[in-house]
């Protein structure tokens, strides 16, 4: 089953076989467990849970920790559920770890929290281009219309309509990423370019769905 | 644990001379021209070190035919075979951009030790 999740540490580079610097974002992913299993018969789809991370008993909730403890588990901070093929053959108490989910070269989507950037506006959120900034025009980064007035079901402003607010801190999907290197001593996973969020936190790669536009 | 240094340190070189900016150096490259591979020298004095880790850069000044070549590498890059210092300078400040301005004589360094 090729998927596992992780914590971003950071990003730096490395070198190739050809002396080349690689960009890589370095995700450091325990062993994690698999915490239940989700099959066509009983569920109407097949995924894995997958969880990860020490925690205090004390911390997690009595119900499920008995849960947990009844079919033998150990308590994680997160889990996470993985829709892949092969997510089945899993036996909940087992342990997916890096080197058995990914090799160097495969290609990965990376799944994470984007960094929050607070209020922002229609420039910065939408992409909306900005008026001039000199020659006395006065609209310099505003939204400009709203959309049209009374005639043919005007007169109010349509669901949907993109405006400032705030942006960032929500699911991104990077799509197929390349392996550049696993470290099974460390449980270190490189891959080549950025992943979303800060870091610290919790990323879900997969192997992936499918290729994104212009990629490798 | 810093994982991110850790896995810098596995490709760091330390088979290399410690040398500072004004220091004169040879450098050897590995230069890739089509399948071949040869080694070129580029000479001339460090003017800049930057960088932390292994994404540590230094620039090396010459002026060759009159114009003036500045040429940066990355200080752990598998790509360099050797840096040879040459000659030690003696400077006072860390980036010599002022070299730049200078011709001839004027763009001189003193002898270090």
């Amino acid at each position: 089953m090729k998927g596992i999740m992780g914590i971003k540490l950071g990003m730096t580079q490395v070198f190739d076989e050809e002396g080349r610097a690689i960009p890589v974002t370095v995700i450091h992913a325990e062993p994690n467990q698999v915490m239940g299993v989700r099959t066509k018969e009983r569920d109407g789809y097949e995924a894995v849970q997958l969880g990860m991370g020490a925690i205090k008993e004390r911390k997690v909730a009595y119900q499920q920790l008995k849960d947990w403890g009844r079919r033998g588990l150990t308590p994680v901070r997160y889990v996470k559920e993985f829709r892949l093929p092969g997510a089945t053959e899993l036996e909940p108490g087992q342990f997916v770890r890096v080197e058995d989910a990914f090799a160097p070269g495969d290609l990965v989507d990376v799944i994470g929290t984007s960094k929050g950037k607070g209020f922002a506006g229609g420039i910065k959120r939408w992409g909306f281009r900005r008026g001039p900034m000199s020659h006395g025009s006065k609209y310099h980064r505003r939204v400009g219309s709203l959309g049209p007035r009374m005639s043919g079901g005007g007169g109010r402003v349509r669901p949907g309509r993109r405006m400032p607010g705030r942006k960032g801190h929500e699911r991104v999907t990077v799509l197929s990423l390349r392996v550049v290197r696993v470290d099974a001593d460390r449980n270190l996973l490189l891959i080549k370019g950025a992943v979303p969020g800060p870091r610290g936190s919790l990323v879900m790669v997969r192997e992936a769905v499918r290729l994104r536009k212009g990629a490798v | 644990m810093d994982y991110i240094k850790l896995v810098e340190e596995d490709q760091m070189r330390t088979d290399l001379p410690d040398f500072r900016p004004g220091d004169t150096v040879r450098v050897a490259v590995k230069i890739r021209e089509g399948n071949r591979e040869r080694v070129q020298t580029f000479e001339g004095i460090v003017i800049r070190k930057r960088g932390v880790g292994l994404s540590k850069t230094f620039t090396v000044r010459r002026v060759s035919y009159g114009v003036g070549v500045e040429r940066t590498f990355l200080l752990h890059s598998p790509r360099l075979e050797s840096i040879e210092i040459v000659r030690r300078g003696k400077v006072r400040r860390a980036r010599l951009y002022y070299l730049r301005k200078l011709r001839g004589k004027a763009a001189r360094i003193r002898e270090r030790r």
